[in-house]
């Protein structure tokens, strides 16, 4: 079991990286994209034998403290099996 | 010897790389007893009178400034030395550290520029009655070399109001007449914030490196005067 952690900076906070890649496609001609935003995938191996409940509180908490600065950052988690 | 007894202690982290030149400035120059303290350690010398965690790029940055050097052993000891009133500096990547350690408030992002900035900048004091900056005695604003890439400082309105009204802000970026603006702003930090206390104000974090600034040789030594008026209260 695997659970995927995405991290994303809130959308209030400026997205340097993503400017910067918006800037760049301009360049290329690429008119379709009109904003662009860069996160994290973070994925993590999830131990055997382990209740769903379990490892999604760890994956939480790990998410929280962690992978992500709540003051800046949101997360979502999701399963892949 | 004009320095008195003081004894400091200065984390290194994998990364850290201005361990050393906080080590000369305070010891060599400011005649300090440096205690040089490796990460894994979990306990600060015995009476230590200040706590020093210096620039660089803790664990190469990885995930975000400061957030895995915050679950290094030392920084158990770090953050109840600071919760029993010790005095802590955090310097550059130290201040992102105590960011992420939560015993300062905010968080910081990459520079608005999207650059990594390097150059003296102009600090206006906040307040001189502080434990790092009673002994500034100037009628200008201190001039201290900020290096850094992530030094774009934030937090939600609310919190801003209340580390203003209670005098947490202690540098800000401005021009040399001491004017804080938008021009004089090299990362796009809040407030122009570039120093900050936490509410009992033990413990400071600031982006600019006073010790690259503490010998004339070295262009300045306005930053000398925030670890004496730490160390010698």
């Amino acid at each position: 079991m695997r659970a995927i952690v995405e991290v994303m900076l809130n959308s209030k906070v400026l997205d340097p990286q993503g400017k910067a890649v918006e800037g760049a496609l301009s360049n290329m001609g690429l008119s379709a994209v009109k904003g662009v935003r860069i996160g994290k995938r973070i994925e993590l191996e999830i131990a055997e034998g382990l209740s769903q409940e379990e490892a999604q509180a760890q994956v939480e908490e790990a998410a929280d403290k962690l992978l992500a600065n709540p003051v800046i950052e949101t997360w979502s988690i999701s399963w892949e099996r | 010897m004009g320095a008195l007894s003081r004894r400091v202690a200065i984390i290194t982290f994998p990364g850290s790389n201005c361990d050393d030149d906080c080590a000369h400035v305070l010891g060599d120059v400011l005649g300090y007893e440096v205690v040089r303290v490796w990460h894994k350690e979990t306990q600060l010398p015995d009476s230590c009178d200040a706590v020093c965690i210096p620039g660089g790029f803790s664990y190469g940055d990885y995930l975000r400034s400061g957030a895995i050097a915050r679950f290094s052993p030392i920084m158990e000891a770090v953050i109840a030395f600071a919760n029993a009133g010790g005095t802590v500096i955090g310097i550059c990547n130290g201040f992102q550290i105590l960011l992420e350690s939560g015993l300062l408030e905010g968080a910081m992002q990459h520079n608005e520029s999207g650059k990594f900035v390097c150059k003296p900048v102009h600090l206006k004091v906040g307040r001189k009655d502080s434990r790092f900056t009673h002994k500034v005695d100037l009628d200008r604003p201190l001039l201290v070399p900020i290096a850094h890439m992530e030094g774009n400082w934030s937090c939600d309105d609310a919190t801003f109001e209340r580390l203003q009204a209670a005098g947490q802000i202690l540098f800000q970026y401005c021009d040399e007449e001491g004017v804080v603006s938008a021009a004089s702003n090299p990362n796009g930090a809040r407030g122009n914030v570039a120093g900050l206390l936490n509410v009992e104000g033990n413990v400071l974090g600031m982006m600019p490196h006073p010790e690259r600034y503490s010998e004339e040789l070295l262009g300045g030594e306005d930053g000398k005067m925030l670890f004496t008026s730490m160390l010698e209260r």
